[in-house]
């Protein structure tokens, strides 16, 4: 019993000559996490870009809960349902973390036109903004100025921002870029708790996590779809370790712990390594 | 934005400094005064999307002048008219122009969306300067100042100088009051946010582009309010208070106050007419002093001159612990 909520098929998009994005096709359930992977410049953040309304697609269609959305702006998709985080922290860093996430909230209660109430004496929009704040692991920071948060924090406020938007659908895009290996390990735990009642579309370069939580996963390469299906599948896809590694590399390598993707392959010992899940912290 | 005790003490204090000042000050000193109160005004309208929605506008005497020639326009010309229909009526003409230009500018973005209000207001001044709608270049005059006229009954008369004063103050205080509860409200942070990261406002669903004209329309129609007050004060107007040059100096005016904060941009209006009327009994090249004071405030008082008092703590803290 699952629930498909968003469905893109054959999405392309291009720039000039150059195509970002061709003919890929990509199912988001509820209480699923499907990441993507693909080497730099591989179409990813194009993708999320896509299925976010940031970009209009050249062609392709997306639908959200049987809708076609494909002529939604990236505000009204974010109203239908569909919250995003950004691979470089896209956050109001002068707002304190409890206005940056009131700010999210106040979006899904159409209050904002009025002009005489006071923001703050919203109820239910600041207790939506500290729920998702604990949600995400920030309690007790509420105060504090966003910009100074440690980038760890920086990547939680995110997503708690998205949280905020009562997104069924998150497009994340790394976030666990830049982090340490203990803010890492809480934030795969808070991936793993989001997906039970949402989609998500993962975008990462650490094989770890990605491996770890991921239910689906679809590779991209030069802006096309590679290949998609279990974790399994996808680690002992030939055409992914080509893809990723060319073609001198063990086979194992894909589930190593990632970018660049490269430099684990050449250290790791040819054999012994063949069960990925030595590498991958459940 | 909540005030702090001795803020909010010095604000009561000059607010009865004002309220009095008719008893002390001189005829030219209220007539001055109430000057500033309206540039007052017209600065703290220009803050709304430069300092609250970070839209730098090079345009918005456009909205001053034609609130200015509206009164001027309607009123008849041998008798006063009803202040309480050419008030309103000056202000709705501000506030439809800002409508229909918003439309225009606000597509644009940044360095453009500079140029595109320059050059909405430019239209505008040419509008006025080369037809004779507004008696061309020389203007128009208004020669009977609005009466606030109810059925028989007059409330005030703003013929008469004090009376006059108070009234503006009393738009003043409302405008006022009127920025600071918008500004608290859910929209007014939606303005905040839209300054701080517009990108990341779009992704959390928030349609950038009606609220950006929201706050346009309502920065047009108090610059309207402080136009229609200023043409009801001299008497007389001209294609000039549309120029790109009026958008200059009340740019300055918040630039010089402190952008972001209305009160800011009251003080930037006073100093800059205080400023412009005592350099101007120095020399007659006033302006080569008003622009080293403007020089020197944008080098050392990146904040303005709202940020004086908390600069001059920060020294004298530090000379203390040099001791």
């Amino acid at each position: 019993m699952t629930e498909a909520l968003l469905v893109a098929e054959r999405l392309s998009r291009r720039f000039g000559g150059l195509s970002a994005n061709e003919d890929v096709s990509i199912t988001l359930e509820r209480g699923k996490l499907h990441a993507l992977l693909g080497p730099n410049g591989a179409g990813k953040s194009t993708c999320i870009n896509l299925l976010s309304g940031d970009l209009p697609p050249s062609s392709g269609q997306i639908h959200y809960k049987g809708r076609d959305i494909t002529r939604l702006s990236a505000p009204q998709r974010s109203r239908v349902g569909i919250g995003r985080s950004y691979q470089r922290t896209n956050i109001f860093g002068g707002f304190t973390v409890l206005e940056n996430c009131r700010l999210a909230a106040q979006s899904r209660r159409q209050r904002a036109w009025r002009l005489f109430t006071d923001a703050c004496a919203l109820g239910d929009t600041l207790d939506k903004a500290r729920a998702v704040i604990a949600e995400a692991g920030l309690a007790g920071r509420e105060d504090r100025i966003a910009g100074t948060l440690s980038h760890g924090e920086q990547r939680q406020l995110e997503i708690a921002m998205v949280l905020a938007t009562d997104a069924d659908v998150l497009l994340l895009d790394e976030p666990l870029a830049g982090m340490g290996s203990e803010e890492a390990t809480k934030m795969v735990a808070l991936l793993d708790r989001l997906r039970r009642t949402r989609a998500i579309l993962l975008v990462e370069h650490d094989m770890d996590a990605v491996f770890a939580v991921a239910d689906t996963i679809t590779v991209l390469v030069n802006g096309q779809l590679l290949a998609s299906g279990s974790p399994d599948r996808i680690r002992a896809n030939v055409e992914v370790q080509q893809a990723y590694l060319g073609d001198e590399a063990p086979a194992s390598a894909v589930s190593g712990c990632g970018a660049p993707p490269r430099a684990p392959a050449r250290a790791a010992p040819p054999a012994g390594t063949r069960d990925g899940s030595a590498t991958c912290r459940a | 934005m909540t005030m702090s005790r001795p803020t909010m003490a010095l604000l009561l204090a000059v607010l009865a400094g004002l309220f009095t000042f008719p008893f002390y000050g001189g005829e030219f000193y209220v007539e001055m005064m109430a000057e500033m109160m309206i540039l007052g005004i017209f600065a703290m309208s220009l803050d709304l999307l430069v300092g609250f929605t970070g839209l730098v506008s090079l345009g918005h005497a456009a909205f001053f002048g034609i609130a200015a020639y509206a009164v001027a326009l309607i009123s008849p010309e041998y008798d006063p008219a009803n202040l309480w229909l050419v008030m309103p009526a000056a202000i709705l003409a501000s506030a439809l122009a800002a409508l229909v230009i918003g439309l225009l500018v606000l597509r644009t973005k940044g360095i453009y969306f500079i140029m595109v209000t320059l050059a909405f207001t430019q239209m505008a001044f040419y509008l006025f300067h080369d037809t004779a709608l507004g008696g061309g270049s020389d203007g128009i005059y208004l020669n009977f100042r609005p009466e606030p006229r109810l059925g028989e009954w007059l409330a005030f008369d703003l013929a008469e100088g004090h009376q006059f004063f108070y009234f503006v103050l009393i738009v003043l205080v409302l405008v006022y009051g009127l920025l600071v509860r918008v500004l608290r409200s859910p929209f007014g942070r939606v303005l905040v946010g839209i300054k701080e990261n517009e990108h990341r406002m779009r992704s959390l669903g928030y349609a950038t582009f009606r609220y950006k004209l929201g706050a346009f329309v309502l920065a047009g129609a108090l610059a309207g309010t402080a136009g229609f007050l200023y043409a009801v004060l001299f008497g007389f107007v001209t294609p000039e208070l549309l120029s790109w040059h009026e958008s200059g100096q009340v740019l300055m005016m918040v630039i010089l106050g402190g952008m972001g904060s209305p009160v800011g941009a009251l003080i930037g209006a006073g100093s800059m007419v205080a400023l412009e009327e005592s350099f101007s009994m120095l020399t007659k090249h006033w302006q080569l002093l008003m622009g080293l004071v403007i020089v020197a405030v944008v080098l050392f008082l990146p904040g303005g001159l709202i940020g004086l008092p908390g600069r001059l703590r920060g020294l004298l803290l530090k000379g203390g612990g040099d001791d």
